[in-house]
């Protein structure tokens, strides 16, 4: 649906208190581990203490004896079928174990203590393998095979994802500089503040119902039945409100499956939570990437080429993290217009907890190689990093060596704001005698949906009941984002209804229509046209049906503050609600009810990985200062200066808190947050050591919205939710090169890092082309 | 063991296992949902009660520790007239996300307005450092701390 005209707008633009806060505020809101039911039986997993193991045996008769247990399963007596992507993964393991906490057995029993005494009655005889966790040791032809079940996984490659654009090598000859250089990013968690948890109950028919704070809903459901035999007509999934996902919670774990088996065993319901130390083991992770990258440009610093290798760890099984490259891809081939490209990608096994689709997706990973080798390049060029991003900025009617058309772009304008905020030509390179520096970032990131499936559709369904009340039966769901609040502003908007005459409801799958779920900030754009179509088709209806009472036809109506009026005589109305009546209450009457699907006009990327898969993509860049202490190598975000091109903010409020979050993510990313791991055991699975920031470590953080209203958005909006966290890691390694002179090669840059860094004198790598600069 | 504890103005006479902590008391026992957990081990606030309004961390305190004493809750903070101010800052300046932080967030605000009514920005943060949100990046929630306090104080003065 086209932005179209938008006059004047009651609603959307407006700052708005999310429709949720009030039961936040007050405790009333009942996430999973709120709920209460009769009957209900506390699960817990026996996990692998192996990173790598063969399963010889599994004795749980003394476990089935003691008190209290109801079932006692393993993958010896329950029905499963592999599942995750290339069907690499099991929930109960069966052959081997592949990582320190991979899922063995299970028990359901009256409490958790008892399920957890159960737990240490459980027999495991292993044969203890040699294990890889290092992703180029995997590489090499000696290391130990993780899936050597499956025939087409050679060298612990799970997948490669390999790019040509245009000719490297000819780029490459006629470059006036180049930089090389190694860039690597952590194992880090999502780390929501409310861990997994799952509840499965069956009907005596049969049912399945299953409550889970999951948020890609149909595809759980589809891969419940596809994984254990069940006839998926059968299963109604819920979703409780959630206490934080960033992606944690976008996929089916091995757990969803074991609660549904373990409720089946015991003909009870059961409820599976997860421990703060098995979300840290046994969840999702976003997976560490290696990338090897070269930048070349022009004298005029025209950019040339980029040629990367990159290997990512994705651990000891797929699930959707493999595709994080699909995102890092992009950044690498369509960050600023980059005529020549060449990737060649390997996603490799390793024995470790495995990678997920964890916000921003690859992206923050991809960002703080190719971000800084900007930097680098316009110092070997002579040139201010700015101006060599200006000149090369993507912008509106772009297509993208990879075919993403660029339908909106601000990312010139995004530059410009935080250059001039942040006082970036008087300050950058100026202040090192003081510690501090300036770096900056941009970020190119989908904006309207992802074609990563048939189809990147979502459901909605509008209808208006007798006393007026809307009401938005969404596909799509809320994560605490505030996307509820987006699609009803949208609704009010599009019906002439306060805000507070619509409500959403989007937690069933027997009741809302179907969508692909909550990912790649797809639901403003994706959910939000289809809110909006199905709107516009109720409020025509209705209009409909006022013209008949106002005796003026539909065309000449306006519908303003739940009032139907006359255009051009304000004082021709009638009460909105007053027209559903009049459809309602008479012989042959309607409701007013309108559905829509809006699925976004994109294709999938082709074999060689071109193809235009978003609708609309978001650009945006930041400026860090930061003060490096030199004898600790601690390092102080001081001020985060952002500017993101949003196409439009439907609800400010909530762009800023997207922002705002996202971005306090990047500072732990960059800073602090690594799951530190020695010989594949997480040294310290906890909220303590992790290093996630507190309300101390996070500066204040100027937002800029730029609205360049996308002709496909609803009212001109873009997806924001991962946008924020994008910039920070290669922003803040900028401005450490900047306050320092060294130039940080990995994230977290925690301050022994930073600190050996600058005992060590590390530099940038300069390769200096034919006829080029002097070695900067 | 048998304790009495008073609990958002209600009288409570309960039996305990002496092992069974604050929260869990709260949680299952009294069905007072709203106060959450993210850790068990004291690191993340979500948990966070008035005790004689005090804060703390209800997953580190056993519910027999807190007999004869008065507990708050996130639930104990409506006002006849609705929200109190530090619950309607919260929903104003966008200091909700998920939520999940938050009812610990807020009784965290509570304890410090009511030793500091009139605390600096640096007071606010060093006093929220003991609990984590996610989603929020913290600034709103700073906000919405500094004017509830300016909320509360500009009551007090009309008062």
């Amino acid at each position: 649906m086209p932005a179209g005209p938008v006059g004047e707008l009651q609603v959307v633009g407006h700052r708005l208190p999310k429709l949720d806060a009030p039961q936040k505020v007050t405790g009333q809101i009942a996430y999973a581990d709120d709920l209460r039911m009769s009957g209900l039986l506390e699960g817990a997993i026996l996990r692998s203490p192996h990173p790598h193991a063969r399963i010889l045996s599994i004795d749980v008769s003394a476990a089935e004896r003691l008190p209290g247990v109801r079932a006692v399963i393993h993958a010896g007596n329950v029905e499963q079928r592999r599942f995750g992507y290339g069907d690499d993964n099991l929930p109960l393991k069966g052959d081997k174990v592949r990582f320190i906490g991979d899922e063995v057995a299970a028990v359901a029993a009256v409490d958790e203590e008892t399920a957890r005494r159960a737990l240490e009655l459980i027999r495991v005889d292993y044969e203890v393998l040699p294990a890889v966790f290092d992703p180029f040791e995997a590489l090499e032809d000696a290391s130990p095979s993780i899936h050597d079940e499956l025939p087409g996984v050679v060298g612990n490659v799970a997948m490669r994802w390999d790019f040509d654009d245009g000719d490297v090598d000819a780029a490459a000859a006629r470059a006036a500089a180049i930089v090389e250089g190694m860039y690597s990013a952590p194992q880090a968690a999502p780390a929501p503040i409310e861990t997994h948890v799952v509840i499965a109950s069956f009907s005596p028919s049969g049912h399945l119902t299953v409550w889970s704070p999951v948020h890609m809903v149909f595809m759980y459901r589809k891969a419940l039945a596809d994984c254990l035999g069940l006839d998926w007509q059968n299963i109604t999934v819920i979703q409780p409100p959630v206490g934080g996902s960033f992606g944690g919670k976008i996929d089916i774990d091995s757990h969803d499956f074991i609660a549904v088996m373990l409720a089946r065993h015991a003909r009870r319901p059961v409820r599976l939570v997860m421990t703060r130390e098995e979300e840290f083991i046994g969840t999702r992770t976003r997976q560490p990437i290696h990338f090897r990258l070269r930048t070349g440009a022009d004298a005029e610093g025209n950019l040339l080429f980029r040629d990367a290798e990159v290997v990512s760890d994705n651990g000891a099984y797929n699930a959707w993290g493999s595709h994080a490259m699909l995102v890092a891809m992009s950044t690498i081939t369509s960050m600023y217009r980059v005529p020549n490209s060449r990737i060649r990608c390997a996603v490799v096994y390793t024995n470790k907890n495995y990678g997920g689709s964890v916000r921003g997706f690859g992206n923050p990973q991809a960002t703080f190689a190719v971000e800084q080798q900007m930097e680098e390049l316009a110092d070997a060029l002579g040139m201010d990093p700015m101006d060599l991003r200006l000149k090369n900025a993507n912008q509106s009617g772009d297509v993208t060596p990879q075919g993403m058309k660029i339908t909106s772009c601000g990312l010139s304008e995004c530059l410009r704001i935080v250059r001039e905020q942040s006082g970036w030509d008087q300050r950058r390179g100026t202040m090192r005698d003081r510690h501090r520096g300036l770096g900056a970032a941009a970020f190119i990131h989908v904006g309207g949906g992802a074609r990563i499936y048939g189809s990147d559709g979502c459901g909605a369904i509008v209808k208006v009941d007798d006393s007026g009340q809307v009401t938005l039966i969404s596909g799509s769901s809320e994560l605490g984002q505030g996307s509820e609040t987006a699609l009803a502003m949208i609704v009010a908007e599009e019906m002439g209804v306060p805000i507070g005459s619509v409500q959403v409801v989007n937690s069933n799958t027997d009741i809302k229509p179907w969508d692909v779920g909550v990912h790649a900030s797809r639901t403003t754009f994706v959910a939000g046209n289809a809110a909006r179509l199905a709107a516009a088709a109720a409020r025509d209806k209705l209009l409909a049906t006022a013209a008949e009472l106002l005796g003026a036809p539909p065309a000449e109506l306006r519908i303003r503050n739940g009032m139907v009026e006359v255009a051009a005589e304000p004082d021709r109305r009638i009460d909105f609600a007053r027209a559903v009546r009049r459809r309602l209450l008479r012989e042959e009457g309607t409701v007013v009810m309108a559905t829509a699907f809006y699925d976004p006009p994109t294709e999938h990327q082709d074999k060689e990985y071109r193809g235009n898969i978003s609708a609309a993509y978001g650009f945006g860049a930041h400026v860090a200062e930061v003060e490096v202490d030199p004898g600790t190598g601690m390092v102080r975000l001081l001020n985060l200066w952002t500017a993101h091109d949003v196409g439009r903010a439907i609800n400010p409020m909530s762009c800023e808190g997207q922002i705002e979050g996202g971005s306090a993510m990047g500072a732990g990313l960059a800073l602090s947050e690594e799951l530190v791991m020695f010989d594949g055991q997480i040294a310290a699975p906890n909220f303590h050591d992790y290093g996630m920031p507190t309300a101390v470590d996070v500066p204040r953080i100027v937002v800029n919205l730029v609205e360049t209203v996308d002709p496909l958005g609803p009212f001109g909006a873009k997806g924001v939710g991962e946008a924020g966290i994008i910039p920070p890691p290669a922003a803040i390694a900028n401005a450490i090169a900047d306050a320092t002179g060294i130039r940080p090669r990995a994230y977290p840059m925690r301050p022994w890092k930073v600190k050996q860094w600058i005992d060590s004198g590390e530099r940038s790598h300069v390769v200096v082309a034919k006829g080029g600069l002097d070695d900067g | 063991m048998r304790i009495e504890l008073r609990v958002n103005g209600d009288d409570y006479r309960r039996e305990v296992e002496p092992d069974l902590t604050l929260l869990h008391f709260l949680r299952d026992v009294l069905g007072l949902t709203g106060t959450k957990w993210g850790c068990l081990t004291g690191d993340c606030g979500a948990c966070t009660v008035l005790v004689d309004g005090e804060p703390v961390v209800s997953c580190l305190q056993l519910a027999c520790q807190v007999r004869d004493r008065e507990v708050t809750t996130v639930e104990g903070l409506e006002t006849a007239d609705g929200l109190d101010e530090v619950q309607a800052a919260f929903v104003s300046n966008g200091a909700a996300q998920c939520g999940f932080c938050t009812p610990g967030m807020i009784v965290a605000v509570e304890a410090l307005l009511r030793s500091n009514p009139s605390p600096t920005e640096a007071q606010v943060r060093e006093s929220l450092s003991g609990n984590l949100c996610r989603c929020t990046g913290y600034n709103k929630i700073v906000d919405a701390a500094l004017q509830a306090a300016r909320a509360r104080l500009l009551a007090t003065d009309i008062a």
